[in-house]
């Protein structure tokens, strides 16, 4: 019986279209029963992305799901809530961990309310907010969100909808710190946030009691901008989301409308974007170690890592014209043709990262004070990186093999060999040494298509306005951080529906609390070093 | 691959005269022209000489602007060359903040106080097109369209995200922009301000 079938028989009442994915439609008040069959008896573990959605008239939600054997195979679950006026859905984060972040996030956006949440304060956005943003019928007058210069204070309650046993819904509002508590604000000015986080920690002595991340510091609107621009036009924006892995941001939302329009795409194009996502992801690797070295206090450590890094960005800088954000590849191919000197540059750079990935273990992986900071310190289990989808190296060193590069095939991955790094550790230490381990996986990936690359053209031509045939698209690579998934719903206009990146950072700071619970204040720093977010691409 | 010459405003690049802000020495010359205090010019000019030669970032970054600075800070382009070197991550302790990145409404209030906790004398450089103009997002709901809405700006330095080069090259002219200020004049100023004020406070206790 194939799942289909399965799923048809378990779930009688539900609408199941095979579209891109398997999509099972299901009414408000069956979302419940599907979600628990399709965890429990199914065994979708993970849930990849929560989406929300406006249908016009009513709004609704799109879960992305797979299980861990598979992570590759994903499955559309789709609902709605019909009321426009004060819509309300179940949460499903009892079932899977990684939605309670993802449901504010959509309370901020479409104004939907989940209830038994236990948290449902406004993701992104101040609590004060007038309106939805991604509402289609968002009033975006400047005067209802006047911009102001004066902080509002930081509540500590948090409201929660909680289904009484008759079936109404009452709101009740809980403490998240208590009056006793010690609280102090790590960001949203902190070096060692890797940008405009704002972490409230509890303190018990020197141990953390509890972390409540609060996100938006940084929130561009950019799905927003997204819907009125065109498809050559939303490319730039997306960029500028985890600018340290621009490659493979642009290369996933290109992948998603090319595969959409069903555009062939020549092999060169193919080796050529794969070997500029391995070059980004040593780059950002690089800066990962150097910035986390450096915010645990050796500052030796970040110069070696900036100054290897540089010798990629030269690479860039020649090919692309950009260093940081390098606008290479566009919808049918890349921006230019690889320079006739990118080959041989890429080979003085293998044996030369290769000696200096040595030389950067000898420096700051053996120190004996930097091991006994990492060792143990933030465990996440297997489990916990499963439920909250902790993808990329800081899952993988939790044994959570996430890859889209093996699971998804994409780009020339089919072609080369290589290990996806795995460890069972899960602590700062196992990520840590992931990313160093990742950097010399990715060098043997470059080495062997260097030499490979097939002639052809570097770009085929596509219509001069771009219209998607109306459906729903999803497409994943592998980011430095993680999975990185581009939901498009189109409905054949020149501009789409509905956008949505799937943010391979948000989980890395939903878990923050759980592994540092119990750790010196000081340990977060390390933690946060090893997870290794950006958060622009957490607010988008 | 053959590079066109681009054309701005009508004219070849070729055409365009790079203007190098001389505008700041001759503003001087100007305003010394019917003669100054020989003392006090010389310690003027000694101490800004000092001053604008040791001045101390604030790691303040939001967004993808903040990774180049950090490259400006590391081992090519090395900002310690011209004085940069210690960024502090308090303001405190800070001379100038680099606004690298979009500012949006949330993190609005945050840069204005940052800007108010710094001592005086402070700077602001506004890095990449995002603080300047919104850039990329400037059609954004939740985008600040200008950072000089919020503090005041001393040197933009556009780019998307600007170049190193292009950044140091922003950073010198506020140092020339610190080399030609009346500190001395400007310092009993405030002196006498501050005193003012003190006083007034004393009255009303």
């Amino acid at each position: 019986m194939d799942l289909q079938e399965k799923i048809a028989s378990l779930l009688p009442s539900a609408t199941i279209e095979q579209a891109q994915y398997l999509t099972i439609s299901v009414a408000k008040n069956d979302l419940r029963k599907a979600a628990e069959t399709l965890r429990h008896q199914l065994g979708f573990d993970i849930l990849w992305s929560l989406t929300g959605m406006d249908w016009g008239t009513a709004l609704g939600v799109v879960y992305h799901l797979a299980s861990s054997a598979k992570p590759g195979e994903i499955v559309v679950l789709k609902t709605q809530a019909e009321d426009r006026e004060n819509p309300m859905l179940h949460t499903v984060c009892d079932l899977w961990a990684t939605a309670e972040l993802n449901e504010r996030e959509v309370y901020a956006m479409f104004g939907i309310r989940f209830i038994n949440n236990p948290d449902m304060r406004k993701l992104l956005l101040n609590e004060n907010w007038v309106g939805f943003p991604l509402r289609k019928d968002y009033n975006a007058d400047p005067e209802l969100n006047p911009l102001n210069l004066h902080s509002d204070e930081v509540s500590d309650l948090r409201p929660k909808l909680v289904e009484q046993a008759d079936g109404t819904v009452k709101e009740e509002w809980d403490e998240i710190f208590t009056n006793k508590e010690y609280i102090v604000n790590i960001g949203p000015q902190h070096p060692a946030t890797h940008g405009v986080l704002h972490f409230r920690v509890s303190l018990d002595g020197e141990a953390i009691k509890k972390v409540d991340p609060h996100l938006g510091y940084i929130h561009r609107g950019i799905e927003r901008m997204c819907e009125s621009l065109t498809y050559p036009q939303m490319l730039h924006l997306t960029d500028r989301l985890d600018y340290l892995s621009a490659h493979m941001n642009r290369h996933a939302i290109c992948m998603c409308v090319e595969n959409a329009l069903q555009l062939e795409i020549p092999e060169r194009v193919k080796y050529i974007r794969t070997l500029m996502d391995e070059l980004t992801r040593i780059a950002s690797h690089l800066l990962a170690w150097s910035c986390m070295c450096m915010d645990m206090g050796g500052l030796t450590a970040f110069i070696y890592g900036m100054r290897d890094r540089e010798k990629i960005l030269s690479i860039f800088d020649d090919t692309c014209g950009g260093r940081l954000i390098t606008n290479y590849n566009i919808i049918g191919g890349v921006m230019a043709d690889i320079k006739p000197g990118f080959q041989k540059q890429v080979k003085e750079f293998i044996p030369y990262m290769r000696k200096m990935l040595k030389e950067h273990n000898a420096i700051y992986t053996g120190n004996v004070i930097a091991k006994n900071r990492m060792t143990g310190i933030g465990h996440m289990s297997r489990e916990l990186s499963i439920n909250q989808v902790v993808s990329g190296p800081s899952g993988r060193a939790s044994g959570f093999s996430s890859d889209m590069r093996k699971h998804r095939p994409y780009g020339a991955y089919d072609k080369v060999k290589f290990n996806e790094i795995m460890r069972t550790e899960g602590d700062t230490f196992a990520r840590y040494s992931a990313r160093l381990e990742e950097i010399s996986a990715s060098l043997d990936i470059i080495e062997q298509l260097i030499d490979n690359i097939p002639e052809g053209q570097s770009l085929v031509k596509t219509k001069a306005v771009i219209r998607l045939p109306e459906g729903e698209y999803m497409e994943w690579v592998e980011a430095a951080r993680g999975a990185f998934g581009v939901y498009i719903c189109s409905k054949g206009e020149k501009t789409p529906y509905r956008v949505k990146f799937r943010s391979t950072g948000m989980p890395l700071v939903a878990v923050v609390d759980e592994i540092s619970r119990d750790e010196k204040i000081a340990d977060l720093i390390a933690i946060g070093g090893s997870l290794d977010y950006v958060v622009p691409d957490i607010d988008r | 691959m053959e590079v066109k010459d681009i054309t701005l405003q009508g004219k070849g690049t070729k055409d365009i005269e790079f203007k190098d802000n001389e505008y700041l020495e001759q503003y001087l010359q100007e305003l010394r022209a019917n003669g100054v205090n020989i003392f006090v010019e010389k310690l003027d000019m000694l101490i800004n000489w000092g001053r604008g030669n040791s001045v101390w970032p604030l790691t303040f970054a939001t967004s993808c602007c903040g990774i180049e600075f950090m490259s400006v800070g590391a081992a090519r382009y090395d900002f310690a060359r011209f004085g940069f070197e210690v960024t502090r991550s308090s303001p405190r302790q800070a001379d100038v903040i680099v606004v690298a990145g979009t500012i949006v409404y949330k993190m609005a209030p945050v840069l204005k106080r940052l800007y108010d906790q710094m001592a005086d004398p402070k700077y602001v450089v506004a890095m990449g097109s995002c603080a300047i103009s919104g850039g990329p997002f400037v059609k954004s709901y939740h985008v600040v369209n200008n950072v000089c809405d919020i503090i005041p700006v001393d040197v933009y330095v556009p780019g998307c995200p600007p170049r190193p080069e292009a950044l140091l090259y922003g950073l010198m002219q506020l140092q020339r922009k610190m080399k030609v200020e009346n500190f001395l004049p400007d310092a009993q100023k405030a002196q006498k301000k501050i005193r003012k004020k003190l006083k007034e406070v004393e009255v009303k206790q």
